[in-house]
């Protein structure tokens, strides 16, 4: 076999049809949604900041107050540093925010506004002013997707506060793109473990807020600014995300080991009985305790499902797709059961994917692989495959329609059903949810489709 | 902390209490987290329902995903807007022009889909990178023999609604494109309804019972072919004037079409967009058609009406929506059912707008220009409204603070204009306010 995996591929369209990806300010943004107190500001037209709020409340159902410079013509020719200074005051005024986070457009950095001069500026205007902490990150969307202004803002956030101080026992995750219920799991989990973990970022409360009767201006919780500086004095990062793990580029987890000589362990989503198995295999190490019975609980009710669902997933045709770390997570998981993965598929272009799928998570030979693809060629494949169930964002309901097949939604965007902010998909508990959702979906198919309709499996 | 910032203060107006005039239609101020996108969004929303042509945005992909399939516009037909194409320009892409694969892009769509026309929308940095998006268009067109129109819609060239204007100025390079010269009697386009939730097929149905003839829809459900012979049409009835007026006027200049402004939400506006055609053709069957067909509707959605109405009297309504010809319309719809509006704003209202809603409000009602959540959620709180009426983004607002939503935005479900429409809004509004949920959302200990 050849060892060498091409990562080069040819789209079968010059244009992007239905693209599988968002922009880089919409990553940005979530993680800025993360910081406690925070107002996240996009430095680009008015509309920038408007659809992605639109984006992500469609998805979140939570208010999602994202400022925008608002960009004139005036701004696109001479500069934004105007727009930015009435901004920033006015974000003070109505917000009065501990921190303001700022994320860059496509128009910001074609036009070379150099957002670390306009803030130091800024700031040197206002000298003897309390003011925000105001940090940055470039996330211009002609450069990669959602998952790299996600990541951009994670590294901008760590460069920006973390210092070295005493060293301590708290422990740094960097959970990727995950949904709030994911990090709360999480956050449990490390509290079992007798863990003090610092997310990076922590929005389980703050894109979930319970009902709040009279109106904040800013959402409760949130990474606030204490931790975010004790990250350079924490005992290690766990940075979860395969393709991330293989990053030429820096990561907040690589800043973070060569700044302060913090160690990384480097881990994939933990999704499935395997990456499950790691992630609790090194927090066992980090706090030098062994998994509580809980989770070895958990574990053990995960594997009695599986035997028992495992005839229903048996060899059935799956079609994954998604943020290149979730179809790597999710991959793993799935050949775990037996689902016969079919395609995966990704608008992502870290250029790792099919290397990572091919080596480490060893998929069969006839698994295709399309990273930085479009959902129109997804289709086109689908059609053509005719998998038994769609895994992945609500996006590729369209798909699943014209094919009748289910589509069982994770991820991000779930625009068209309750509860995407309470997904499961990680460590057992996750892991379970989806299993229970997969397969049961697989056994609704079959039973709408028997001819006499059955009241036992 | 301020809830209302100094340079908005004029944007927002009590009626009774307030003597100034009201500041409107200016640039959304920088940090306030307006309810407003952009030009392209404006030029977007009012293309996007042309079923048969090809959409594609040329710039990085953002704006492409954030608008694809985004509007409930219905099609009878092709399904062609409803998919997402851009040019999705990369970095080396914006050093070194995207004109290569924006050629390339179109031509192999045009080739796939066959459409009637395509729209080539240009984004943010196109004009900044210096492709001459215009010549590609010319060369296309040359070659496939459809027309390629170039919408230059850079977010920050104006307001949304200056992207309106965009979008009509594209719409009118395909208006007259046919032989056709003689005007139909009888007949109208439609401009300025979208068809969500099928609300056009509605009103076209009241519209034939009446005799008149529709030449085109514009845009909703809207063909490509029918723009280009709506030059043919006797008079042209604007909705969302906000958004169309441009189109209007423009043909009133060309063609000598007359074009009156409607509204088809709520029963009175409803019934005068009906009564308006029919003395504009000064035609006394058709009066009669309309008359008959009005009292019959009115006569079924009365009495379907009260049990809501009873219901819902004295509760209290807080309306935030995009076009301010709506919010006019919703202050009348609610008080057919008996509810009071406390708030009402627009995201795109002219001066006009805004003392016709000043007009038609009681004392104390709080009128709102491009507000933002904060405001929003300050005078909801304050008026103690029962329900707000909103888009996608205003829901979260209503819904932390614990009272009732109606959707009255581009992906709703329901038909809200036209007879049925009064009926489906009264009981959208009815679901939402007698909704047993709000007895939790109240402060509480358990």
């Amino acid at each position: 076999m050849n060892t060498t995996v091409s990562n080069q591929r040819t789209k079968t369209y010059a244009a992007t049809r239905n693209a599988c990806k968002i922009c880089a300010p919409l990553g940005a943004s979530v993680v800025f949604k993360g910081v406690r107190n925070c107002v996240p500001l996009i430095h680009g037209s008015q509309g920038c900041s408007t659809y992605i709020r639109r984006y992500m409340i469609s998805h979140y159902k939570e208010p999602m107050d994202i400022a925008s410079t608002n960009f004139t013509e005036e701004a696109a020719i001479f500069g934004g540093e105007r727009n930015f200074d009435t901004a920033v005051r006015n974000i003070i005024e109505q917000y009065n925010p501990e921190s303001i986070a700022v994320a860059s457009t496509c128009l910001s950095e074609t036009i070379g506004d150099d957002m670390e001069k306009i803030i130091r500026q800024f700031k040197a205007r206002h000298a003897g002013e309390s003011l925000p902490d105001i940090f940055f990150a470039s996330t211009p969307s002609y450069k990669g997707t959602h998952m790299d202004g996600f990541h951009a803002a994670t590294l901008s956030l760590v460069k920006h506060f973390a210092s070295s101080g005493e060293p301590t026992n708290k422990i740094n995750v960097f959970p990727g793109f995950v949904s709030p219920q994911d990090i709360r799991n999480l956050k449990t989990i490390l509290q079992d473990f007798g863990l003090e973990a610092t997310f990076i970022t922590d929005y389980d409360e703050t894109m979930d807020n319970p009902s709040w009767y009279t109106y904040k201006n800013l959402p409760e919780g949130g990474t606030s600014i204490a931790q975010l500086q004790s990250a350079g004095s924490a005992m290690a990062s766990v940075e979860l995300g395969k393709t991330l793990a293989k990053q030429q580029e820096e990561t907040a987890g690589t800043y973070l080991n060569h700044q302060f000589g913090i160690p990384k362990i480097s881990l994939g989503l933990p999704i499935g009985i395997h990456e499950s198995d790691a992630f609790f295999k090194a927090l066992e190490s980090l706090s030098g305790k062994e998994s509580p019975a809980k989770y070895i609980a958990e574990r053990g009710r995960l594997v009695d499902a599986y035997v028992d669902g495992h005839k229903y997933n048996f060899g059935k045709k799956a079609v994954v797709y998604g943020e290149e770390d979730l179809v790597i997570g999710l991959v793993s998981f799935l050949e775990e059961i037996g689902l016969d993965v079919v395609l995966c598929v990704s608008g992502g272009k870290s250029g790792q994917m099919k290397r990572i799928l091919k080596e480490d998570i060893q998929i069969k030979s006839h698994t295709e692989i399309l990273d930085d693809t479009d959902f129109e060629e997804m289709a086109e494949r689908c059609r053509e495959i005719r998998p038994d169930i769609l895994i992945g964002n609500s996006k590729g309901y369209y798909i699943s329609r014209e094919l009748n097949i289910p589509l069982v939604r994770v991820g991000f965007p779930i625009h068209d059903r309750m509860g995407a902010q309470r997904v499961q998909h990680l460590a057992y508990i996750g892991t379970q949810s989806l299993f229970d959702k997969i397969t049961n979906a697989l056994i609704e198919k079959k039973q709408n489709e028997s001819p006499v309709g059955y009241k036992y499996m | 902390m301020d809830t209302i910032l100094k340079d908005r203060q004029k944007q927002i107006l009590i009626k009774g209490k307030d003597q100034f005039q009201m500041e409107c239609a200016k640039a959304s101020l920088a940090g306030s987290v307006s309810q407003r996108a952009c030009v392209f969004c404006g030029s977007r929303v009012v293309l996007y329902p042309i079923v048969d042509a090809l959409h594609l945005i040329h710039g990085p992909v953002g704006c492409a995903a954030f608008t694809w399939d985004i509007r409930g516009s219905l099609s009878s037909g092709p399904q062609l807007h409803r998919l997402s194409f851009t040019t999705d320009l990369s970095e080396n892409e914006v050093i070194f022009g995207g004109e290569k694969k924006l050629y390339k892009a179109v031509s192999e769509l045009i080739d796939k889909h066959r459409p009637k026309a395509a729209f080539i929308y240009s984004t943010c940095i196109v004009g900044l990178i210096g492709d001459d998006v215009e010549a590609i268009c010319k060369k296309i067109s040359r070659e496939k023999n459809i027309e390629v129109i170039p919408v230059q819609a850079p977010g920050f060239a104006g307001t949304k609604k200056d992207g309106y204007k965009v979008a009509c100025d594209a719409i009118a390079q395909l208006v007259g494109m046919s032989k056709e010269s003689k005007t139909r009697p009888n007949s109208i386009n439609i401009l300025g309804d979208f068809n969500l939730a099928g609300e056009l097929w509605l009103l076209k149905d009241y519209y034939e019972q009446m005799g008149v003839e529709i030449v085109s829809t514009i845009t909703g459900d809207g063909r490509v072919d029918d723009i280009k012979r709506s030059h043919t049409a006797a008079l042209n009835l604007v909705q969302c004037s906000g958004s169309m007026i441009h189109l209007a006027k423009d043909m009133k200049e060309k063609y000598n079409i007359p074009f009156k402004r409607v509204s088809y939400f709520g029963i009175e506006d409803m019934s005068t967009a009906l009564y308006e055609v029919a003395r504009f053709f000064s035609n006394s069957e058709m009066i009669r058609k309309a008359s008959v067909l009005v009292k019959n509707e009115i006569n079924a959605l009365l009495p379907a009406l009260a049990p809501y109405k009873q219901k819902l009297a004295g509760k209290r309504a807080a309306i935030y929506v995009g076009g301010a010809f709506k919010a006019i319309s919703l202050i009348k719809a609610l008080r057919l059912i008996g509810m009071d509006t406390v708030i009402v704003g627009s995201q795109t209202g002219n001066k006009d707008d805004y003392l016709l809603m000043k007009e038609l409000c009681d004392a104390g009602t709080v009128i709102l220009d491009d507000s933002n959540p904060m405001e929003l959620s300050k005078f909801v709180q304050e008026k103690q409204a029962d329900i707000l009426i909103g888009g996608v983004k205003e829901r979260p607002i209503a819904y932390k603070m614990g009272l009732g939503f109606c959707d009255h935005n581009h992906e709703r479900k329901e038909a809200l204009a036209g007879y049925q429409g009064m009926i489906n809004f009264a009981k959208e509004v009815y679901a939402s306010v007698m909704s047993p949920v709000w007895q939790f959302t109240k402060p509480k200990s358990l």
